[in-house]
């Protein structure tokens, strides 16, 4: 590949020497999507021309000595639930099929502050909700590796886009591990941080105490830049931390992780829901991390075993009012329903109703339905303020074992990608992909998943490093470590 | 916990869902599943702890007293189902109705 | 004691009253978002993605909508709980468009707290109605339905979508229609008092909803009517009428029914102003079930002792305090200290400027009350536009109390002062007013009391009132002579000789 567009480290060399101008590099990854979308199906948008537009503009500025961003001339897909002026923002539903955002994401906007090349908008789960991009009114994603499985979800999109090197960087959002699953289901890094690090104005709300945005790469050096471009205090978030950004990049580049203390989730390794080859790849990095100087702890979680439950009911409940707005009235589908309807509860329940059910797909109105009644009179304690409360006990296990370690090592799902329909019909065995990526969310602290390895099917399979709030730096240290010891990260999936 | 169709009706009208006959069958028995399974939180007791809404400790986020801009009209309007140009149009609200 | 049935027909009754009030915050911007609160724009033309609900927009609160709701409850002797919280109160509506208001729920911004009616001049006794809470919330937009058009679609503005509110809602200790609308008018001067809320009943800055019920002693039963939510009401007069209204409606409801509280839920019943009468607004089919729960996109707000305090500090003097003040100080009655401060603020600044030059303040309480507040109604205008600055009344008052002008003269410079503006001195001087002095004075008695001996006669045979005349004549030889001094000379030459 004369243009590498597996990497943004590189790409930024080539483009600064002038061995490549952005042109070139816009024109190869529309290329290379255009070839890679009819079997992979990341995109639900592709900018074409405006981007080489953009490009050319970058090419004028760069001859003419002027400074450019950090991202300059780098393609960058955005999963489909961060708003953008000039493309569609669609969150793969029917409910939001046309529908133009009149205004940036504050991630959108820094990213176009920092010149990147804003290729497209990427496939996703219906409103972020679902582990295999298959709840998508888009149709599904496939996995690069392996065309029959999914590229897990809800940002299969976005991983799939860098599995397929069509892009180096992507934006996703992760709200339960929907940055982490797909990301160890394709083979790269991904990173979901502290809750309050990266700005979610802009970010169309799936559970607001639980979502954020991250970047996804096929390493740590690459996750970094965009990391650093991307977080920061925002003031039009109110959950946004006013801590100041740390040298992400520098964490990667130091790769160092002697002394420092690695706890190793005991219980998640003995689930018996894990499977043999993920749990081979955490072994395997136990190893590369003694080796590399750090000291190996064993930790237990007390309350692991309700992170899914406690997550299946605050979530559902945060989305029915989330997703409360789309109801037909002020943007977004509409239809005004059937006259049997209309006469039986008027014109206006009528148009609610039916916009809602027909532009909804199963699994969002299926959360809909479980928010609505965990919320409802007379269920709320005993669901939704139950699980608030074991929320913190489960924050409280983290607390605790901080306490004693740096970070945390375990896996990031149970298995590596399943086959495409396999979970559909059974909505619960969906809802425990997220058995090991739950927690972090809960909890509001920093985890990443990292490629760690692969199945005897040569599907990738990865490990999740998690660290206290505002630590990603030990989490980019660690990752760092590892990458410079391993190769996983390097593997591409056959063309 | 067994739902009716019944109850599973009321519910999709609380939030606004009009399911049709095969939704109404298949939804019930997915909630029941769902909702078994996070019954497991029962076992705990939580009496002493306090609910935890949000992972943040911080407090007191706030702007001034400021006017910005907002929006053009036109491009508040831009994405409404219906509109006259100064309005959002839906369905009649009928006096008294409550949606 | 068996209650008996009064001329009417009707056993006696009490009218228990509770008010739920929405005043608007007196912010330029909304609760949540930085657009303009201003009354009147064109529709839809003060909406940003944030009020319009749009996908991925975040709410920000409006730090001054935080510092008047304290100011709010501090004034209305509310606990400010050191920390409180955002809430959704979620229901579909077309002008709610995030599908739930940011209201709060359990942790209001303002406890428990109460409000002072002072004594009014028709004898009712002062009263202290108890506060449950106030709370911030934002307002909805705009939904509007041309009846007469059938089945068309309904327009939505959502313009004031957003817009700070604060929800004060009073304990049922309320008796009467009359006693509402004091404590609304109580209310009123209060916060325009602290400039916390315009509470223009007409521009939507306040508004009134009524819960009424009635304990009737049937014999010797007590019953309690079911309670009814009165909407709509778009005056203080409005509210008073519509309580009075219904809580006869509720009388011979029961009397034809039998409904008590425990037999019929709350019902939402509107005040029809030209009819004059309630009706039923809606029937709850489906009790509402609105599932609060914290606003994840927004954090806790703590509110230190030191900040509240501080707050607490700059209110400044209320308007119950000026009343007390006004009597002490001034030694104005009651009623006369109830209506100046009910006129408000500027007018209290004003009075009290001019009873510090005036050296007379119940002289300058009079004044105010005949002469400015009778100005200002019948030309109406505004204090601020007055013409006669209040060191200028202050100056023409002392004259007055000196003895050096009588009350018509003054009057006249008033009236001059009112037309042409200036300072007393180019009114005196306009007018021809000087001071007429004792030699002139003399000489002025002497001259009438040699013209009409008569009066002299009259005057030592006990009939004074003789002097009347007298006085009549002095003012046509010259005009600035006062009559109370001629008087008194006059009487001193008489009995002289
Ligand atoms: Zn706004």
């Amino acid at each position: 590949m004369t243009v590498p567009l597996d990497s943004a480290a590189q790409l930024s060399q080539l483009l600064t020497s002038g061995e490549a101008t952005a042109v070139e590099v816009a024109q190869e990854a529309l290329r290379r999507i255009e070839a890679s979308e009819p079997a992979i199906n990341a995109f639900n948008h592709v900018a074409g021309e405006a981007v080489i537009r953009q490009a050319e503009e970058l090419d004028k500025r760069r001859s003419a000595g002027q400074p450019l961003g950090r991202l300059a001339g780098i393609p960058v897909a955005v999963k489909d639930v961060l708003c953008t002026t000039e493309m569609p923002t669609t969150c793969a539903s029917r409910m939001l099929r046309d529908y133009m955002s009149p205004y940036d994401a504050t991630v959108i906007a820094k990213l176009r502050a920092a010149d990147a090349l804003l290729i497209g908008k990427t496939n996703m789960d219906e409103f972020a909700m679902g582990a295999s991009t298959e709840n998508s009114a888009c149709g599904p994603t496939y996995n690069p590796w392996d065309r029959t499985r999914t590229p897990g979800g809800s940002s299969g999109g976005a991983a799939a886009a860098v599995a397929a090197c069509d892009v180096p960087l992507s934006l996703g959002s992760d709200t339960g591990g929907s940055i982490r699953q797909p990301a160890a289901f394709c083979g790269i890094t991904g990173m979901k941080p502290t809750y309050g690090r990266v700005s979610r104005y802009g970010l169309v709300a799936f559970a607001s105490s639980l979502d954020q945005i991250g970047p996804m790469s096929w390493d740590a050096a690459d996750n970094a830049l965009l990391m650093s471009v991307i977080a920061g205090h925002d003031p039009r978030d109110s959950t946004s931390l006013p801590a100041a950004v740390d040298d992400y990049s520098l964490a990667v580049a130091q790769a160092d992780v002697r002394g420092m203390r690695i706890g190793v989730i005991r219980d998640q390794l003995e689930n018996p829901g894990l499977d043999d080859d993920a749990r081979q790849a955490v072994q395997a990095a136990i190893d590369v991390f003694r080796d590399a100087g750090a000291e190996l702890i064993d930790v237990r979680f007390q309350y692991s075993r309700y992170w899914v439950p406690t997550y299946y009911i605050i979530a559902p409940c945060e989305a029915s009012s989330n997703l409360s707005r789309y109801d037909g009235a002020h943007y977004g589908f509409r239809s005004l329903g059937t006259r049997e309807v209309v006469q039986k509860f008027g014109p206006l329940m009528a148009m609610y109703c039916h916009s809602r059910d027909d532009g909804f797909g199963p699994e969002v109105k299926r959360r809909i339905m479980l928010g609505t009644y965990a919320l409802s009179e007379g269920y709320a304690a005993k669901y939704y303020t139950k699980a608030l409360s074991v929320r913190r006990l489960i924050r409280q296990d983290y607390d605790d074992a901080f306490a004693k370690v740096d970070i945390l090592l375990g896996p990031v799902t149970p298995t590596p990608a399943f086959r495409l329909g396999e979970k559909m019909d059974d909505p619960l065995q969906m809802y425990l992909c997220d058995l090991f990526t739950v927690g972090a969310n809960l909890a509001g602290l920093p985890a990443l998943a990292v490629p760690a390895g692969k199945t005897a099917d040569a599907l990738p399979v990865g490990i999740q490093l998690q660290a206290a709030p505002l630590h990603e730096p030990a989490l980019y240290r660690a990752a760092g470590a590892f990458q410079q010891a391993t190769e996983h990260h390097t593997r591409r999936p056959p063309q | 916990m067994a739902f009716s169709e019944q109850e599973i009706r009321q519910l999709a009208r609380l939030a606004r869902l009009e399911l049709t006959a095969e939704e109404v069958r298949m939804v019930g028995p997915q909630l029941e599943r769902i909702l078994e399974f996070v019954q497991q939180l029962a076992e705990l007791n939580t009496d002493q702890v306090e609910p935890m809404t949000t992972a943040l400790d911080i407090q007191n986020c706030w702007a001034a007293d400021q006017v910005a801009d907002g929006l053009q009209r036109s491009a508040a309007l831009a994405n409404a189902p219906q509109a006259d140009g100064e309005h959002f149009l839906v369905p009649p609200v009928l006096p008294g109705g409550n949606g | 004691m068996t209650a008996t049935r009064d001329d009417h027909g009707r056993f006696p009754f009490e009218t228990i009253i509770g008010l739920e009030v929405h005043v608007q915050l007196k912010t330029v911007s909304k609760l949540f978002c930085r657009c303009s609160t201003k009354f009147g724009a064109a529709p839809n033309t003060q909406i940003c993605p944030v009020c319009l609900g749009l996908p991925g927009a975040l709410p920000v609160i409006n730090q001054q909508a935080i510092e008047l709701s304290i100011r709010a409850g501090l004034a209305l002797n509310c606990r400010i709980p050191e920390f409180t919280k955002w809430d959704r109160k979620q229901y579909f509506y077309p002008d709610l468009p995030k599908g739930y208001q940011i209201s709060q729920y359990d942790l209001p911004i303002c406890a428990e707290g109460y409000l002072d009616l002072p004594e009014t001049d028709t004898g009712e006794a002062a009263k202290r109605i108890g506060l449950f809470r106030a709370h911030l919330e934002e307002d909805a937009g705009k939904s509007m339905h041309d009846e007469t058009g059938g089945l068309t679609q309904s327009r939505i503005d959502l313009n004031r979508c957003g817009t700070p509110l604060l929800e004060i809602v009073t304990k049922p200790d309320l008796r009467s229609a009359e006693e509402a609308r004091r404590f609304l008018l109580e209310l009123k001067l209060l916060l325009t008092h602290l400039e916390i809320s315009d509470c223009e009943m007409q521009e939507g800055s306040l508004r009134v909803d009524a819960n009424v019920n009635l304990h009737i002693s049937a014999g010797n039963q007590k019953v309690v009517t079911p309670i009814v939510e009165i909407k709509n009401m778009n005056s203080f007069r409005a509210v008073e009428r519509a309580i009075g209204f219904e809580s006869l409606r509720q009388y011979d409801e029961w009397e034809e029914t039998g409904a008590t509280i425990q037999t019929v839920s709350k019902r939402t019943f509107g005040w029809n102003d030209v009819r004059e009468q309630t009706f039923v607004q809606r029937e709850k089919e489906e009790s509402a079930d609105y599932r609060y729960f914290p606003d994840p996109d927004l954090i806790p707000v703590a509110l230190p002792a030191e900040r509240v305090d501080a707050i607490r500090a700059a209110l400044g003097e209320l308007p119950s305090q000026t009343r007390t003040r006004f009597e002490t100080q001034y030694q104005l009655k009651p009623y006369d200290a109830d209506v100046i401060v009910n006129q408000g603020p500027t007018l209290v600044r004003y009075f009290e400027a001019v009873a510090k030059v005036a050296g007379d303040a119940k002289r300058t309480s009079a004044w105010i009350q005949q002469d400015v507040m009778r100005t200002l109604k019948e030309q109406q205008c505004e204090l601020n536009d007055f013409p006669i600055a209040a060191p200028t009344l202050g100056q023409l008052l002392r004259k007055v109390t000196e003895g050096s002008l009588d009350n018509a003269r003054a009057r006249d410079v008033f009236q001059y002062l009112l037309r042409h503006g200036g300072t007393l001195d180019e009114a005196t001087k306009a007018l021809g007013i000087e001071a007429v002095d004792q030699s002139e004075l003399d000489l002025l008695c002497d001259r009438l009391l040699a013209e009409n001996a008569k009066v002299i006669d009259d005057v030592r045979g006990g009939k004074q009132q003789a002097l009347g005349a007298l006085i009549g004549q002095a003012k046509r030889i010259n005009p600035n002579v006062n009559p109370g001094q001629l008087r008194q000379r006059l009487l001193e030459k008489i009995n002289a000789v």
